[in-house]
């Protein structure tokens, strides 16, 4: 059912946990559709994401998106890490059933949330970010 | 490898095995001919026949073989529809029954019959009281399990059966998961139709049987030949038959022993489980279930991320039915008992079987342990709980 790379970071989940001082949290989904994740940074004075740690509640492509998000945004700058979308961790984890695509919404939509929290911590606008969704059912139901 | 996914299917047993064997190239005729050489298969077919009617008190010519359980609903429910359409047009059934008879019941609806589901209390037995204001004087069928496939809890048919006889109402039951591992006797419950399946019961997928008590008005469900008197066309599965026969036939003979030995194994995974795995949970009817399930929640964690991790250690489980794994909605039947959502995605089905050991179930629970603790340790809920714990 899963690629070979969902298993790996099923099994060996990359940056779980939380950080103590986070810059930006962010916490997407909801336990009705059965997935919840949350997104601890730590962005530094240039803006770069120094460490990043994740909770998730939820399937094992859950599991597996958010760690392959905290990989992907890890050491990058806000914009890139703006760039990571749910495709880029669908292919980077070379795909997910259909079923389970909505996981990768919410991968995308953990990250988004967390740099919306660091945002608003700091008082700044990041540009091209838009105020994250809460539900992750309206995200799916908006793009289809 | 341990097995305790029973109530999804159940290996086929050596003596089961054995039987049918001669049933692929020797005895290999269609029991129908009229040649000498068929007569063997359909001798086969008879013998057959009067084991699974004695299973549950039955007749052996009330008994009609289908390919299996949901066949066996489909035909149940949609037959009698069809049959007393004059008479009424409403059915009452519950909210917890396998989705062979909700979503045939849900197909009738469109056709225009009135459906009432009723529910059930928070170990899912269906409520007598509700039961019994939902009939009208237009109900012609009263369909409700024997017990429940996800979480064990065995229903009180002798109730439901004297309502429905006393109303006149005919009464079907999927007893799929009850036949040949409960006692279940046709006459002393009332029952008017039964589904039941092989498979269940260390006989071969692909074979299962309607009872149709003698008397009882319904249509045939498959067009064609004139096999099981009209009222099921289509070539009798010989093997498939005889497999089923003997399986019945140990069950019989090993009711009350298989009961025994796997309650005492059932009780012993529920205390464990639920004396040390914290914020665990048993769904379902603690004593009045099914010998070989047991059902948990665990709670802030979800049930497939548990069962990936239970199949790496060699442990094959589920999460309630297989027949809704592809589906990403937790089960209608704990939901159907009150539990909320986030607590219904961390369910686990666990079914013996008369082979499962005490050391199978003591790995289990060590192995679940782990995992369980594991799964906590990421999940976002726990966190929250534990920091509200604190405060």
């Amino acid at each position: 059912m899963y690629s070979e790379k969902v298993m790996d970071h099923f099994n060996n989940p990359r940056n779980v946990g939380e950080l103590e001082n986070p810059s930006g949290v962010g916490t997407v989904g909801n336990a009705k559709c059965g997935d919840i994740m949350r997104m601890y940074l730590d962005i530094d004075d240039t803006g770069v994401i120094q460490d990043v740690k994740f909770k998730t509640f939820g399937c094992g492509a859950a599991v597996a998106t958010s760690s392959m998000a905290t990989e992907l945004v890890k050491g990058k700058t806000i914009q890139e890490a703006l760039e990571v979308t749910n495709k880029t961790v669908m292919e980077a984890l070379d795909g997910l059933p259909p079923v389970k695509v909505h996981c990768s919404l919410l991968a995308e939509e953990a990250i988004h949330a967390a740099l919306w929290d660091y945002a608003e911590r700091n008082q700044i606008t990041i540009e091209g970010l838009k105020k994250p969704v809460e539900d992750i059912e309206e995200l799916e139901h908006s793009e289809t | 490898m341990i097995y305790l996914d029973n109530a999804a299917t159940t290996k086929v047993s050596e003596e089961v095995f054995e039987a049918m064997k001669p049933y692929f190239c020797e005895i290999y005729a269609n029991p129908s001919a009229i040649y000498g050489f068929a007569g063997k298969s359909m001798k086969g077919v008879d013998e057959a026949r009067g084991q699974v009617a004695s299973l549950i008190g039955a007749k052996a010519n009330e008994i009609y073989f289908t390919a299996g359980g949901s066949e066996a609903d489909n035909w149940a429910i949609k037959a009698v529809a069809e049959a007393n359409k004059d008479k009424g047009r409403h059915i009452i059934t519950s909210t917890i029954e396998h989705h062979a008879v909700l979503h045939t019941c849900q197909y009738l609806e469109k056709q225009g019959f009135e459906v009432t589901y009723v529910g059930v209390d928070e170990n899912g037995t269906i409520k007598l009281d509700e039961l019994k204001a939902a009939i009208r004087p237009d109900t012609i069928l009263i369909s409700v399990m024997a017990a429940n496939n996800e979480i064990g809890t065995i229903e009180p048919l002798k109730e439901i059966g004297a309502i429905a006889r006393e109303h006149k109402i005919l009464f079907h039951t999927d007893a799929v998961q009850a036949y040949g591992h409960i006692p279940l006797n046709v006459d002393e419950l009332s029952i008017d139709l039964l589904s039941a399946s092989g498979h269940k019961l260390h006989a071969p997928k692909g074979i299962g049987f309607l009872y149709i008590r003698n008397g009882v008005k319904i249509g045939s469900f498959m067009q064609g030949g004139a096999q099981e008197r009209s009222r099921r066309a289509g070539t009798l599965n010989t093997a498939g038959i005889v497999g089923m026969g003997v399986a019945a036939k140990r069950a019989e003979e090993h009711l009350q022993a298989n009961m025994d030995k796997q309650i005492i194994l059932r009780d012993y995974l529920i205390e464990r489980v639920l004396s040390e795995i914290p914020y665990s949970r048993l769904n379902g009817e603690r004593t009045n279930r099914l010998p070989g399930n047991v059902n948990f929640c665990f709670r802030f964690i979800e049930g497939e991320s548990l069962l990936i991790l239970l199949d790496q250690k060699g442990i094959c489980a589920s999460s309630g039915s297989a027949c809704t794994s592809g589906s990403l909605d937790p089960s209608h039947v704990l939901l159907a008992i009150g539990l909320p959502h986030e607590i219904a995605h961390g369910s686990l089905r666990l079914t013996l079987s008369e082979e499962t050991t005490k050391e199978e179930l003591d790995y289990t629970v060590d192995e679940l342990k782990k995992i369980v603790e594991r799964l906590r340790s990421m999940s976002p809920l726990y966190e929250d709980f534990v920091k509200s714990e604190k405060q």
